[in-house]
């Protein structure tokens, strides 16, 4: 693929506009057995990333740290395979998206979209995250012990996302399947336009969005809520409220498409 | 897309030239096409002006050094006709000027008179507001206005995107508070009762040097302040009165203020210690000026919040 270089800092560009398009691992990182400690200071998104790749694929190692990862975005993405991964710092914008098996920890923070279309695995973040956090995940626990933004869990299709603090405006718009445990208080319209799943919250809700209702909590719920949040460490408030889709705007069964047809 | 940061010290000035500088340029990503600063020195006892005395796009035609001359001494004519005292004149670039004058008198006279030399536009006016706005990236327009030696104690900037007007400096942001001294303004977004708002605030004798719509929120913003309105209590009116999607950050004489509009579509990341307040659209901007670890948040849907120097 032909390149040019532009600009005094020399990044590369290729007809596509994807940038770096020529770059390759530092391979830095110090390697002990099968664990590895990467200092990502002055790397670029896409170095630390190939690194990562690297050190998993090439280098058989199952546990990573990697150190100083400034708030870059899109900072170990499309990670498809089971290991465990330490961000000593904060990460960007989608953050960790893409995923399917790894173990996340993040000390820091990560800003919007994290764990977008996660497919499955665990992602725990010690402080805060932005908006759209576990947009359109499939899969797996995303765990948030600060507080996120709006629209956290937009377009859910599975798994569970666990908020230690508040969510804002439009929590779990459009969800599709899936669990929310939000332990504080959540924005304006909750649960807009859901078609399933179910949300709970133990804190305040400001308002309940199109087509949401409450429900009763069972003790199915309360075993899992009680599991979860103690796996995780995350502090149980004293009641969860539940919350699910009314299914008065739309009517619908729950049968996936081929158990449709042969319904049919 | 653009970005937006700011940056206000509690306990005295710093180097903010240069913090906003370096907060721009790891957002440059956000908007390659201009930057521009809102800078807040030391409060002189002069009146200081920003003023861009034709514009650059001419640069290279046959009379363009003839031109500049020319403006040059039409602005010093009028600030003499209308009363002003020139204390210092500074070309800082071929056709941007830095001006000191004692002046006591009505400011929009002052302003309209000045701007009525074909092509001159005045970027800002206050006892202790610059604004510096150019095309290109914010290493160099800070380079080419000397913004890194600036000392203050506040300071908001913006790189941007053009999406709804041109490619020039009438559209690059801040937006100073025309004809209020030392107010500005960077957005984050898309005002959709644009059109409504310039035309309520044309009938009360506004003029509008750009066709962007963040220009409106300056001018919304300080003629509240002029009649009395605390600056909290404007910008949430603000949340009511306009309607879109927005993030934006105000800047006046001694404070700092943000709000973010009632669906949170634009975003905003806030660092807050003791003696210093740091927001930005991105984190990695907050990075650029804090080496080391900290805890940041994102403010909620319709959230305002204000800060003093």
């Amino acid at each position: 693929m032909e390149s040019v270089a532009v600009g005094e800092r020399g990044i590369t560009y290729d007809a596509r506009g994807l940038v770096e398009p020529n770059a390759e691992p530092p391979r830095t990182s110090e390697i002990t057995g099968d664990k590895a400690v990467f200092d990502a200071a002055d790397c670029t998104t896409r170095t630390i990333n190939l690194e990562i790749r690297w050190l998993l694929t090439d280098k058989g190692v199952k546990d990573v740290t990697v150190r100083n990862p400034g708030a870059k975005h899109s900072i170990g993405v499309a990670i498809l395979e089971r290991c465990r991964i330490r961000f000593e710092g904060s990460l960007g914008y989608f953050g960790v998206a893409l995923i399917d098996g790894p173990e996340i920890e993040i000390t820091g923070r990560v800003g919007w979209s994290v764990a977008e279309n996660m497919m499955s695995g665990t992602i725990v973040i010690e402080k805060n995250a932005g908006s759209l956090a576990g947009a359109a995940i499939r899969g797996g626990d995303l765990v948030v012990k600060g507080d996120v933004g709006a629209r956290t869990g937009i377009d859910q299709k599975g798994g569970t996302i666990i908020v230690g603090g508040n969510a804002g405006l439009l929590t779990g718009f459009m969800m599709q399947r899936g669990r929310q445990i939000i332990c504080g208080n959540v924005g304006n319209g909750l649960g807009d336009s859901m078609y399933d799943g179910a949300i709970f919250v133990g804190g305040k809700v400001a308002s309940l969005g199109v087509d949401c209702e409450e429900a009763e909590v069972t003790t199915d719920d309360q075993e899992m809520l009680d599991h979860k949040l103690g796996y995780y460490g995350v502090e149980h408030p004293d009641v969860f409220r539940k919350f699910v889709c009314a299914k008065k705007l739309w009517n619908y069964d729950s049968l996936e498409p081929n158990e449709r047809k042969l319904v049919l | 897309m653009c970005g937006i940061a700011g940056v206000i010290h509690k306990n005295g000035p710093s180097d903010v030239g240069l913090e906003v500088t370096k907060m721009l340029q790891s957002m440059k990503h956000r908007g390659p096409d201009s930057t521009g600063f809102a800078l807040y020195g030391e409060p002189s006892e002069h009146v200081v002006m920003r003023i861009k005395l034709a514009d650059p796009r001419g640069a290279g035609s046959i009379d363009w050094s003839e031109r500049i001359e020319r403006h040059k001494m039409e602005l010093e004519a009028r600030l003499g006709k209308v009363g002003a005292t020139i204390d210092r004149l500074e070309g800082i670039t071929e056709y941007a000027a830095r001006v000191t004058i004692d002046y006591e008198g009505d400011l929009k006279s002052l302003v309209d008179y000045v701007e009525d030399i074909p092509g001159c536009e005045v970027l800002s006016l206050g006892h202790s507001l610059e604004i510096v706005k150019d095309l290109g990236d914010a290493e160099t327009v800070s380079a080419q206005y000397g913004l890194t030696s600036f000392r203050g104690t506040h300071g908001i900037g913006h790189v941007r995107m053009a999406t709804e007007s041109d490619v020039d400096i009438a559209g690059a942001h801040p937006y100073w508070a025309y004809p209020f001294g030392d107010v500005a303004v960077v957005h984050n977004g898309q005002l959709t009762n644009y059109h409504q708002w310039r035309r309520r605030l044309e009938r009360l004798g506004h003029r509008f040097q750009s066709e962007c719509d963040s220009e409106i929120i300056a001018v919304y913003l300080a003629e509240k302040l002029h009649n009395g309105v605390p600056l909290e209590t404007a910008i949430k009116d603000s949340l009511t009165d306009f309607d879109g999607v927005f993030t934006y950050v105000v800047v006046t004489e001694d404070s700092l203020g943000m709000a973010k509009d009632v669906m949170a579509a634009k975003p905003l990341v806030l660092f807050e210690s003791d003696d210093l307040v740091a927001l930005a659209s991105e984190e990695v901007a907050i990075r650029a000026l804090i080496d080391h670890e900290i805890d940041t948040h994102d403010p909620y849907e319709g959230e305002v919040l204000v800060w003093n120097r």
